[in-house]
């Protein structure tokens, strides 16, 4: 396919650790490509030009946590044709959604010297939460594969081959014997969607849940199977609230569990 | 076209002839060594990640010796015989159909070169020759059951086909069962029947510890005769078939097959697939693990210069949404539906579609639910569902 003009890319950074626009550098051998088949107009990790809007293609990292970025997030939507949220940040607002479960001013009292220069929101909240979201990639950190099939599904106008389905699918097609099962790990690997090829699991770990909830999710499901392995109900309500805590399946899990406890 | 390829008439007073023979412990790394000497790649049970899993493998010393499980609905755990035995075991978390129908296998590689054409690379690659070592029975017949799904009909598939045919069957009699196994209410084990190359059954009494050993085929047959092994007495055979009656009394599940299919027609909206729904978590476990279940997704993927494209086939499952997503949603969008689907299949509709069921009763997605659901029980509920609505008929 020639294309007369490289379609224009913007990286953008709300409240995050920066580790998933850094899986585009994190590229190395599919770096050359990724640089001849788009043209990054804007990107302060990477480079120092910065070309102005309209953007083709915008990819936003990390969840809004202030008024500014509340309105900033508007007008990125306005200069992008097409806006591709990355991250567990960006999708389900992260592990600084933790913050929603409890008082945000308790916590800048606790933290800072002198709170009353923290201007932030009572809630972290997803992208999508803001404007009209195109993609969703998710992950903490995103996988560069799906990345990469992303970007490259918008440059050949497809859908990009991104599963919904549970870890428990790459777990059983690469041949790790199920931890949840064999050992009585806690592991959310059930309910958890995948695309990173069940990375814990294959390392003795259960799964962490990074890639949020899968496409139906049965929580207290595994919940119960969890509390019959002998997970405590407080260890429970913590494996849901961590980096997708604030997503729906999860978030109403772990206040369920937090009641009962 | 009859497509079990090496069914071998073979009546059931054989079990008891002379034509059996005896193998010892100390000749089975003779009988591997043989298999590998004709170029056959070694597949067998071995200890893997805290469980006894099918694996590519070197030799005996590979095989689990003095290893069992224990295995229950969503439990699985390793455990030290007290004994030597090399088969003193169940099935694990994989069977052979990972072997048959690898979870992922690349069809096509499409390359575009400076002017636009397109080369297609169709990857008719040399399939690989696999000897199986420690086939159950319920293992051969859920084979038997892709058989029907891979080669019969217009549509062979290429790849199982040459796999398939490749293959030597080493199978074994179960001397024990799991809790999880129902092998007899499926009629599929834990004696085999046909199929295999050749069949060993452990025989451990006192210090005795030898196999008997039979073949089915005539290759089965060139080696053991290469072998030199010594024929069975007949004391011999009734000891194996002791040793198997054990196997018959352990199994620990039972399934009343009677009237199955009907039943499952007339149980639609039975309110028992409500309560499975509050169970299931649509993890898709129990497809991965089954012998029998044979879906597969085509994925298209290409380079971001869109020079090369691949497609690719992957183990797939029917408890997705993706699976029965057609244009505007999927057709079975609840955890209700896609378990009703999928035990009604294997238990209902499989027989209509291939005549038989596409259950072997092998007890893997009992034991490999994480939810610890139990096919068995289900069924059950549905048939005592259905008999307390009609109360008294």
């Amino acid at each position: 396919m020639r294309t007369v003009k490289k379609p224009s890319v913007a990286v953008w950074k709300f409240a995050s650790c920066d580790g998933c626009q850094l899986s585009l550098l994190d590229c190395e051998d599919e770096l050359l490509a990724v640089a001849g088949a788009i043209r990054i107009a804007y990107f302060p990790e990477a480079t120092r030009a910065m070309a102005d809007g309209p953007y083709d293609l915008s990819l936003v990292e990390g969840s809004v946590t202030t008024y500014h970025d509340a309105q900033r997030i508007q007008q990125i939507r306005n200069q992008s044709k097409l806006l591709i949220s990355i991250g567990a940040c960006a999708t389900a607002g992260g592990i600084q959604s933790l913050r929603n479960f409890a008082d945000v001013r308790e916590y800048t009292s606790a933290v800072y010297a002198r709170p009353e220069y923290i201007e932030t929101l009572a809630r972290s909240s997803a992208i999508a939460d803001h404007v009209k979201v195109d993609f969703e990639l998710r992950g903490c950190p995103i996988s560069k594969h799906q990345l990469l099939e992303v970007v490259g599904a918008f440059l050949h106008g497809r859908k990009p081959q991104i599963p919904s389905y549970s870890v428990c699918l790459e777990c059983k097609r690469r041949g790790t014997v199920c931890v949840l099962v064999a050992r009585g790990e806690a592991c959310l690997g059930p309910v958890t969607q995948a695309g990173c090829n069940a990375l814990c699991p294959a390392y003795d770990r259960g799964c962490f849940g990074c890639y949020g909830p899968a496409e139906s999710v049965n929580a207290p499901a595994l919940s119960r199977r969890l509390a019959e392995a002998g997970l405590g109900v407080d260890a429970r309500m913590r494996l849901f609230r961590s980096f997708n805590a604030a997503a729906e399946p999860f978030r109403r899990e772990s206040e369920a569990l937090e009641q009962g406890r | 076209m009859k497509v079990r390829p090496r069914d071998f008439p073979r009546e059931d007073s054989a079990r008891a002839s002379s034509a059996a023979s005896i193998l010892a412990r100390d000749a089975l790394p003779a009988l591997l060594a043989a298999l590998r000497t004709r170029g056959y790649q070694l597949v067998g049970p071995t200890l893997r990640d805290g469980a006894i899993a099918i694996d590519r493998i070197d030799g005996e010393s590979d095989l689990p010796i003095g290893w069992t499980e224990e295995q229950d609905g969503g439990r699985y755990r390793l455990r030290r015989r007290e004994d030597v035995a090399v088969f003193g075991y169940t099935v694990g978390p994989w069977s052979w159909k990972t072997f048959l129908v690898p979870p992922e296998t690349k069809l096509v590689t499409a390359k575009r070169d400076a002017g636009g054409a397109f080369t297609v690379d169709a990857g008719l690659a040399e399939e690989p020759k696999y000897a199986f070592i420690g086939v159950r029975s319920c293992e051969l017949r859920a084979i038997q059951v892709q058989d029907r799904v891979f080669l019969e009909g217009p549509y062979v598939d290429r790849g199982y086909r040459l796999r398939r045919e490749a293959a030597f069957i080493v199978a074994v009699n179960c001397t024990q069962a799991a809790p999880t196994c129902f092998c007899v209410s499926m009629r599929t084990g834990p004696h085999h029947e046909t199929g295999y190359d050749l069949v060993l059954t452990e025989i451990m009494e006192g210090q005795r510890h030898e196999f008997l050993v039979d073949a089915g085929t005539e290759r089965g047959r060139e080696l053991i005769d290469e072998l030199a092994l010594r024929p069975a007495m007949i004391a011999d055979v009734e000891g194996a078939e002791a040793a198997i009656d054990r196997a018959v009394a352990q199994n620990g599940r039972k399934v009343v097959t009677d009237g199955m299919r009907e039943l499952l027609y007339r149980s639609y909206e039975d309110p028992r697939w409500d309560d499975v729904a509050k169970r299931c978590m649509s993890c898709g476990n129990c497809t991965m693990v089954c012998p029998t279940c044979f879906c597969t997704t085509v994925e298209d993927a290409a380079d971001l210069a869109g020079k090369e494209a691949t497609r690719t086939r992957k183990w797939d499952s029917c408890h997705t949404l993706e699976f029965s997503y057609i244009h505007g949603g999927s057709l079975r969008p609840n955890a209700r539906s896609r378990y009703r689907q999928w035990m009604t299949h294997k238990l209902a509709t499989w027989i209509d579609q291939f005549g038989v069921a596409g259950c072997v009763g092998c007890g893997r997605c009992i034991t490999w639910c994480p939810a610890g659901i139990d096919i068995t029980e289900e069924l059950a509920a549905i048939r005592r569902s259905e008999e307390a609505r009609h109360g008294g008929h």
